[in-house]
């Protein structure tokens, strides 16, 4: 069982499918790391033990009746500390890819900024990675066409290693994308006119597993990603034409 | 184009025996069987009723009425599958919300089973 303890209460969210292998460590990475800090696992109805080894392992499991893939396990992990009363939430990777070790500088960076959400990006300054040429050239293409529309850089949009404190947890309880959130989770909080910050960290090989974006989906998830940032486009410049319309 | 009017009729026949059979035995729900049914019905209506077809084939300007009915139907039917994406999509949202919900609830009651043991 759950709770939040304090006035900064944190709670550090995992989403897992199929990743019996590396579960384990990662909880243990997160514990020794952050002591003390509740881990929910959200077990996306894996077919494997991922669920057994996170209990073993000291992380509370939240598990999905069946799979709904990483936005709406995501999700679920922020409904469900939206209502447990948590003020923060990191969501970090079930495939050992993120350093639980850079958790609480995410946390000091959410307390202190005043910005809404902070990533762990891999591509600023004393960060590292270990990504392949294709994703690298995706990431570098999502950067253009991001820039224009936050209206600020960001290095490392499809990063998964994210805090949110609890003004973005409201709004991501009730509206978060749903199949490949990352990207679009941006523009989302662009909307909301709330603010981002990136940090650096280090991005791990897996510890087991593959990736679910392989090279023919990746074309599908270049266009589903485009097509979703672009419907957010849309929504944002209709309610800003209705308020200006509103407003004269 | 005599014999694809033909086609198109027997085409549009099938289709209402199969909405009705299906809805009788109850694999699809008669609220959507509903366009399906009508974008038959009409695309039956239409190919038997050579009056009717050739005022159609003027307005839009296709030389053949066969062809016009044939275009006729295909935007029928891309309307029925599109309407049935929307409630696809809609389902799959709920159903999204539903599994969430169910998560959460039995997350709750093991952890008031372990609160009372």
């Amino acid at each position: 069982m759950i709770r939040p303890y304090g006035p900064d209460s944190l709670l550090v969210i995992v989403p897992a499918y199929n990743e019996e292998a590396a579960i384990r460590k990662v909880i243990c990475e997160i514990n020794a790391a952050v002591p003390g800090v509740p881990v929910l696992v959200i077990d996306d109805c894996s077919e494997d033990s991922t669920a057994y080894y996170a209990r073993r392992a000291g992380a509370t499991v939240l598990s999905l009746p069946h799979h709904l893939g990483l936005g709406g396990a995501v999700q679920a992990g922020y409904k469900l500390a939206w209502e447990l009363g948590f003020d923060y939430v990191i969501r970090l990777d079930g495939d050992g890819q993120h350093d639980p070790a850079d958790v609480p500088r995410i946390l000091d960076a959410l307390k202190t900024s005043g910005c809404e959400m902070v990533i762990g990006s891999r591509f600023i300054e004393g960060g590292a990675d270990h990504t392949s040429f294709a994703r690298a050239l995706g990431i570098r293409f999502f950067r253009l066409v991001l820039r224009p529309i936050l209206g600020k850089p960001v290095w490392d949009p499809t990063s998964g290693f994210v805090g949110v404190n609890r003004v973005a947890l409201q709004v991501f309880s009730r509206t978060f994308p749903l199949e490949y959130p990352e990207i679009e989770t941006l523009v989302v909080l662009q909307r909301k006119a709330f603010r981002f910050l990136e940090i650096p960290c280090v991005m791990r090989p897996r510890m087991a597993g593959r990736s679910s974006i392989t090279a023919v989906k990746s074309l599908y998830y270049i266009a589903h990603v485009l097509l979703g940032v672009f419907t957010n486009v849309l929504k944002y410049d209709r309610r800003r034409r209705l308020r200006a319309w509103k407003a004269s | 184009m005599e014999g694809l009017l033909n086609l198109l009729t027997g085409i549009s026949v099938v289709l209402i025996v199969l909405v009705l059979v299906s809805v009788r035995r109850m694999h699809v729900r008669v609220e959507y069987s509903m366009s399906w049914l009508a974008a038959a019905f009409a695309l039956l209506v239409l190919s038997r009723c050579h009056v009717a077809l050739n005022y159609i084939a003027a307005a839009l300007r296709i030389d053949s009425p066969a062809l016009a009915l044939l275009t006729l139907a295909g935007c029928l039917f891309l309307l029925v599958v599109f309407r049935l994406s929307v409630v696809v999509s809609a389902l799959k949202d709920a159903n999204i919300a539903l599994a969430q919900r169910v998560a959460i609830l039995e997350y709750h009651i093991r952890s008031h089973e372990e609160h009372q043991a």
